[in-house]
C-alpha cells in the first residue's frame, strides 16, 4: 500500500523532522488534488502545531498521537478554519470554535493538515453530493471511495495522512474504509463526544476514525474516546488504556449473519472473500457459529426515519439568518428561507429534510416515526442480545466493492442499500470495524465488517489487528 | 353575558432564576445589551451541543411543590420545530408528552372568596429571542434570551370570568415571588400570559371553538383582552355566526385584540424526542429535600398569622406577601416580640424606612437584623423605653448599624421619667393651665385625655413613661374639687 511520509513511530524517533514531513504531506494533498480528498488544507495551524509537537516532545512529554499526520472530515468544527460540510448553504462559515476531538487530538500530539470532502451534510454513501466536487477511489480512478467520509478515506488510502476522523450515521466511515482497503472503527454511541461535529441523525452520529492498520486506528481511538461535558450524550464508561493494541491472541467465538451471508444483494467476489476469511479463522482454531437477526432486514426503512426525521430538525438552523448563504433575491422572511434553502442545499439532503418532515408530521408521525423507534428498539436488542453469546460478529462491510461514479446517483434505493450491513450497528449504538481483507477481480479493495458489545473498542480492535495477520497477504 | 358563560384557560410562560441559562453557561439576566450573553450553543451554532444545567431543576421542583402538584422523576425534552428568526436552531426544546410535573392548584381570593383552579401541567422549555419590528419593515432580533429557562404553568379551562384569571395570574405571580422561582416582572417579559377563550350557553356541556389571546403582558390586560374577547364572541354568536379558531394579539395601548397571520400548517410543530439530551431523571431523595427546605408558603403563612397570631386582615396579606418580608417578622416573634408588635413595626417604621431611603428588604435586614429590632420591641413593650423614644432609636439604628439599641439609647441620654412627684407637678402645672379642657373633660368628653396626654409628652420631651403618666393624669382628672 502507498506510504508517502514515514511512521508515526518512526518520525518519534526523529522528532525534528516532523515539520518537514508535514511539508511533505500538505505537498502530496497538493499534487493529488485531483483525487478530491480534501476541502481545505490549513498549512499555517499544522506547521504551528508541528513546531510545537517538536518541543513538547523534546522536553520529554509521552504524546500518544506524537508523529500523528492527520485528515478531518469538513463537518468536524476546527476554530478558525472554513466549515462547510460539503455544502454552499454554509458558505465562508468559519467556526467559532473547536470540536472537543479536535481539542484532544491536538492535545495528544497530532497535527491536523486539513479538512476532507463528504457528501453534503454526511448524507450519501458515495461523496458524490458535494458541493465541492467529487472524491475519487485510489485503486480506480472512476469509481467512487465511498462516503459519506469518503475525502478522509482517500486521504489514508492514498498515503497522504497517517489517520484520518470521519463520522458515522449510516456505515459513513465503515463503507468507504472498505471502498478504499483501509481501517475504520465506528465506536460505540457515546464512545466519542459529538462537540463540534455538524449534526445529522443525533441519535446515530459518532466521530470515528480510519487508518491503514487497526492498531493506529486504536492509538485514535483511545485519545478522542471518553465523556465530555459539552455533550450530555456521551459516556463516562472507561476509555481504553493500554498504550499499544496488541493482536488478540485466545481464541476467539464468531458469530457469523446468516442473513447477510445469503443476502441477494452480495457480489460472488465478496461472497468468496468471506468464505476465504471463514477457512482462515477456523484454520486457526476459531470457532464460528451461525447467528440470525431476522429483524435486521428492517434496518435500513428504520434508519431512512430515524436519521432523516433528525436531519429535518438539525438541517432547520441553516436558514440564511444569521450565518452562511442567503438568496440574493430575498424579498421578505418567507423568501429568505424558501429561496436560501431551495439553492443552498442539494438534491439529496433536500429528499432527505422533506423525507424526514414527512414523517414526523400530524397524522404520519405514529405510522412512520413511532413504529420505526419500536422496531429501531427490537433490531438493538436483537443485536445486543446475539453479541451475549459470542465475541464479535462477522459480515461483510458492504455487498459490492467500490462502484461507478455517477452508477446509482440517480438511484437513491440502491445507494441506500450500500450501507445495508453497516446500519444495524448505528441503529443498536455497538461498535463496529472494517479491516480490509483482500481484492476482488477488479482489484477493488473487500473489507469484512466485526461488530462487537458496546464499549469494547479495544478488544474489537485487537481481533481486527489478529484478523490483519491472517489475511492473505497480511503476512 | 345575557345567558353565556365564559370558559378561560391560562398558559402562563414564567423565566426561571438562574444563574446560566438552560443548556449552556450564558449568564441568565434582563437589560444587557443586545446579543452579548450568547455563545455557539444558544446561537444553534453548527456543532454546537445543548446540556441540561440542574439548577432549572430545582426550581421546577419548588413550583411543583407549591402547587402540589405530581412530579414525574423521569420526563423528556422534545423538540418542537418552527422557524422563525428569534430561534436560532429552527426547534425549541420543550418537553411535549412527558412534562415535568402534571396536576396541582392554586387558590387565590376573588371578589371576596377563595376559588382554586386546578393546573392541568408544568413543563420545562427555553426561551426563544426577541424579534423587534421598526418601523421600515425590517425586524432585528436580540438572542440574548434564547435559552432563558422557562416553565410553562398550564391552567385547567376553569376560569368562569375575567377577574378570576387576573387575581389567578396575580397570585401565581406572588407565588412565583415568595418562593424565588420567577422575578414574576411582567413589563421586561420574565412573566407572560396566553389566554384559551371561548364562551358557551349556560348549561351546555361542551365547550364551543376556543381562540388563544397572546401577549398579555400585564394582569390588567388579561383581564381587558379576555372581557373584549368574550364580547366579540358573544356578538357573533348572536348574529348567527361561528367562532373560527384564530390566535389575536393583545395590543396593549389601542386596548384591542388583533389577529395574526397564520400560515396554513403551521401549528404543526413536528415533536420528537430531543436526542441530545439523555431523558430528564430526578431521585425522590432531591424532591424531598427540596420539600425540607421549602418555606412556607403564602396561603399557610395567612392561616398561621391570622389563626395563630390572630393579627388582623391588611397585616395577614401585608406579611405574607414577600419571603423576606415573612421571614423577617417570623424572626422577630421567634425572638421573643409579640405577633402584634412585630407587624406593627414592620408595617410602620419598617416599611417607612424601606420607602424613604428605597432599599430592599435585604439591604434593611443586612442593616438592622430582626434579633436587634426584636430588642428595641421588647424594650418599648416593657416600658423601658416610650414609644417616641424607640422611634427615634429605630431611626438612628438604621443609619449607624453598628450600633445596639442599648448604646443608642445611652448615646441619645434618652431615659424614661418614673419620678411620680416630679411627673405629678408637671401634669398639674398642665392641667391647671387648660380649664376650658378640664371642663369639658368633666361634662363626658373623655377624648381630652389623648389631648393632656399629647401635651404632657411634649413637656417631657416624650420621655415620660407612658402609662405612669396617664395614672396620675386620671387622678387628677378626676380629682374632685
Ligand atoms: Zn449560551
Amino acid at each position: 500500500m502507498l506510504r508517502r511520509i514515514p511512521s508515526p513511530a518512526a518520525i518519534r524517533q526523529s522528532p525534528r523532522r516532523l515539520p518537514d514531513i508535514v511539508g511533505q504531506s500538505l505537498a502530496s494533498a497538493r499534487e493529488l488534488s485531483s483525487l478530491g480528498a480534501f476541502v481545505s488544507l490549513l498549512d499555517a495551524r499544522a506547521h504551528q502545531q508541528a513546531q510545537s509537537v517538536v518541543s513538547r516532545i523534546e522536553s520529554g512529554e509521552q504524546l500518544p498521537l506524537g508523529g500523528y499526520i492527520v485528515a478531518v472530515k469538513d463537518n468536524i468544527a476546527i476554530k478558525d478554519a472554513p466549515l462547510t460540510c460539503g455544502s454552499k448553504i454554509l458558505d465562508f462559515h468559519q467556526s467559532t470554535f473547536s470540536a472537543t476531538v479536535i481539542e484532544r487530538l491536538e492535545e495528544a500530539g497530532a497535527v491536523i493538515i486539513g479538512k476532507t470532502n463528504l457528501d453534503e451534510f454526511a448524507m450519501g454513501s458515495s461523496t458524490e453530493n458535494s458541493a465541492l466536487g467529487i472524491a475519487l477511489n485510489p485503486f480506480d480512478p472512476d469509481r467512487v471511495p465511498g462516503g459519506s467520509s469518503g475525502g478522509s478515506a482517500v486521504a489514508v488510502a492514498a498515503g497522504i495522512c497517517h489517520a484520518s476522523l470521519g463520522s458515522e450515521t449510516g456505515g459513513s466511515v465503515r463503507q468507504p474504509a472498505a471502498f478504499c482497503g483501509i481501517c475504520g472503527l465506528k465506536p460505540t454511541y457515546g464512545r466519542v463526544s459529538r462537540y463540534g461535529l455538524v449534526a445529522f441523525g443525533s441519535s446515530l452520529d459518532q466521530v470515528s476514525p480510519f487508518a491503514k492498520t487497526c492498531a493506529e486506528v486504536y492509538d485514535v481511538i483511545r485519545v478522542i474516546s471518553g465523556s465530555d461535558q459539552r455533550d450530555a450524550t456521551s459516556s463516562a464508561a472507561p476509555v481504553p488504556d493500554s498504550a499499544c493494541l496488541e493482536p488478540f491472541s485466545g481464541k476467539l467465538r464468531i458469530g457469523l449473519v446468516k442473513d447477510f451471508l445469503e443476502h441477494e444483494a452480495l457480489e460472488p467476489d465478496v461472497r468468496i472473500a468471506m468464505n476465504d476469511t471463514i477457512s482462515a479463522l477456523k484454520k486457526a482454531g476459531h470457532e464460528l457459529v451461525e447467528v440470525e437477526l431476522p429483524n435486521a432486514k428492517y434496518s435500513i426503512p428504520v434508519y431512512y426515519i430515524v436519521a432523516t426525521a433528525e436531519a429535518s430538525s438539525n438541517l432547520a438552523r441553516f436558514d440564511g439568518v444569521r450565518y452562511g448563504y442567503r438568496h440574493r433575491d430575498v424579498t421578505d422572511l418567507a423568501s429568505v428561507y424558501d429561496l436560501t434553502r431551495e439553492a443552498g442545499f442539494g438534491k439529496e439532503v433536500r429528499r432527505r429534510i422533506m423525507m424526514g418532515t414527512y414523517v414526523l408530521s400530524a397524522g404520519y408521525y405514529d405510522a412512520y416515526y413511532t413504529t420505526a423507534l419500536k422496531v429501531r428498539r427490537i433490531i438493538a436488542d436483537e443485536l445486543v442480545n446475539a453479541l451475549k453469546y459470542v465475541d464479535v460478529l462477522l459480515t461483510p462491510t458492504t455487498p459490492s466493492t467500490a462502484f461507478k461514479i455517477g452508477e446509482k446517483i440517480d438511484d437513491p434505493v440502491s445507494m441506500y442499500l450500500s450501507d445495508i450491513f453497516t446500519v444495524p450497528a448505528n441503529l443498536a449504538g455497538v461498535p463496529a470495524l472494517s479491516v480490509p481483507w483482500s481484492l476482488d477481480s477488479k482489484g477493488l479493495p473487500i473489507g469484512i465488517q466485526l461488530m462487537a458489545p458496546h464499549f469494547t473498542e479495544e478488544k474489537l480492535l485487537s481481533i481486527g489487528a489478529a484478523i490483519e495477520l491472517l489475511r492473505p497477504e497480511g503476512k | 353575558m345575557s345567558g353565556y358563560e365564559l370558559v378561560v384557560g391560562l398558559e402562563i410562560h414564567a423565566q426561571l432564576v438562574t444563574k446560566t441559562k438552560a443548556f449552556c453557561r450564558c449568564a441568565n439576566r434582563y437589560g444587557a445589551e443586545p446579543n452579548t450573553l450568547v455563545c455557539p450553543v444558544c446561537l444553534g451554532t453548527p456543532g454546537a451541543l445543548p446540556v441540561f444545567n440542574r439548577e432549572v431543576v430545582a426550581q421546577a421542583t419548588r413550583l411543583a411543590i407549591a402547587l402540589g402538584a405530581d412530579i414525574h422523576l423521569h420526563s423528556r425534552f422534545d423538540r418542537k420545530n418552527y422557524f422563525y428568526p428569534d430561534l436560532p436552531k429552527g426547534y425549541q426544546i420543550s418537553q411535549f408528552d412527558h412534562p415535568f410535573s402534571t396536576g396541582g392548584h392554586l387558590s387565590f381570593i376573588v371578589n371576596g372568596s377563595t376559588k382554586s383552579i386546578n393546573i392541568t401541567r408544568a413543563h420545562l422549555e427555553e426561551d426563544a429571542g426577541k424579534s423587534m419590528h421598526l418601523a421600515d419593515g425590517s425586524t432585528i432580533v436580540d438572542l440574548n434570551r434564547c435559552g432563558v429557562p422557562l416553565i410553562e404553568i398550564v391552567s385547567e379551562p376553569e376560569f368562569r370570568a375575567a377577574e378570576e384569571a387576573g387575581a389567578y395570574l396575580s397570585a401565581m405571580r406572588e407565588l412565583l415571588r415568595f418562593i424565588g422561582v420567577c422575578d414574576g416582572n411582567m413589563d421586561e417579559g420574565s412573566l407572560r400570559c396566553d389566554a384559551n377563550v371561548s364562551v358557551r350557553k349556560i348549561g351546555e356541556p361542551e365547550f364551543r371553538e376556543r381562540c388563544e389571546m397572546k401577549n398579555l403582558n400585564s394582569i390588567r390586560s388579561v383581564e381587558r383582552a379576555i372581557a373584549a374577547e368574550t364580547k366579540r364572541q358573544i356578538a357573533i354568536y348572536e348574529q348567527g355566526g361561528v367562532i373560527h379558531r384564530q390566535t389575536l394579539q393583545w395590543n396593549e395601548q389601542e386596548e384591542r385584540l388583533i389577529p395574526m397571520r397564520v400560515k396554513e400548517g403551521s401549528d404543526d410543530y413536528r415533536y420528537f424526542p430531543e436526542p441530545d439530551l439523555p431523558e430528564l431523571r430526578i431521585t425522590q431523595a432531591f424532591v424531598d429535600d427540596i420539600r425540607a427546605s421549602m418555606p412556607m408558603l403564602p396561603e399557610q403563612l395567612r392561616e398561621k398569622y391570622s389563626t395563630t397570631y390572630k393579627l388582623n386582615r391588611e397585616a395577614v396579606y401585608y406579611l405574607a406577601i414577600d419571603i423576606r418580608i415573612s421571614g423577617y417578622t417570623d424572626t422577630l416573634i421567634e425572638t421573643g416580640s409579640t405577633a402584634q408588635s412585630a407587624a406593627k413595626w414592620v408595617m410602620g417604621p419598617v416599611t417607612r424606612s424601606l420607602n424613604e431611603r428605597g432599599w430592599s428588604f435585604d439591604e434593611f435586614s443586612r442593616r438592622v437584623p430582626a434579633a436587634t429590632l426584636s430588642g428595641l420591641i421588647q424594650k418599648t413593650d416593657r416600658g423601658d423605653i416610650t414609644l417616641g423614644q424607640a422611634n427615634a432609636v429605630f431611626k438612628a439604628l438604621i443609619v449607624k448599624p453598628e450600633k445596639s439599641p442599648d448604646e443608642i439609647v445611652a448615646e441619645l441620654g434618652i431615659e424614661v421619667m418614673r419620678d411620680e412627684v416630679k411627673l405629678g407637678a408637671i401634669i398639674s402645672e398642665i392641667v391647671s393651665e387648660h380649664p376650658e379642657e378640664l371642663a369639658k373633660f368633666r361634662e363626658g368628653k373623655t377624648k381630652m385625655v389623648g389631648f393632656f396626654m399629647g401635651l404632657v409628652m411634649q413637656a417631657t420631651k416624650g420621655q415620660a413613661d407612658a402609662q405612669l403618666a396617664k395614672n396620675v393624669l386620671m387622678e387628677l382628672l378626676e380629682a374632685k374639687e
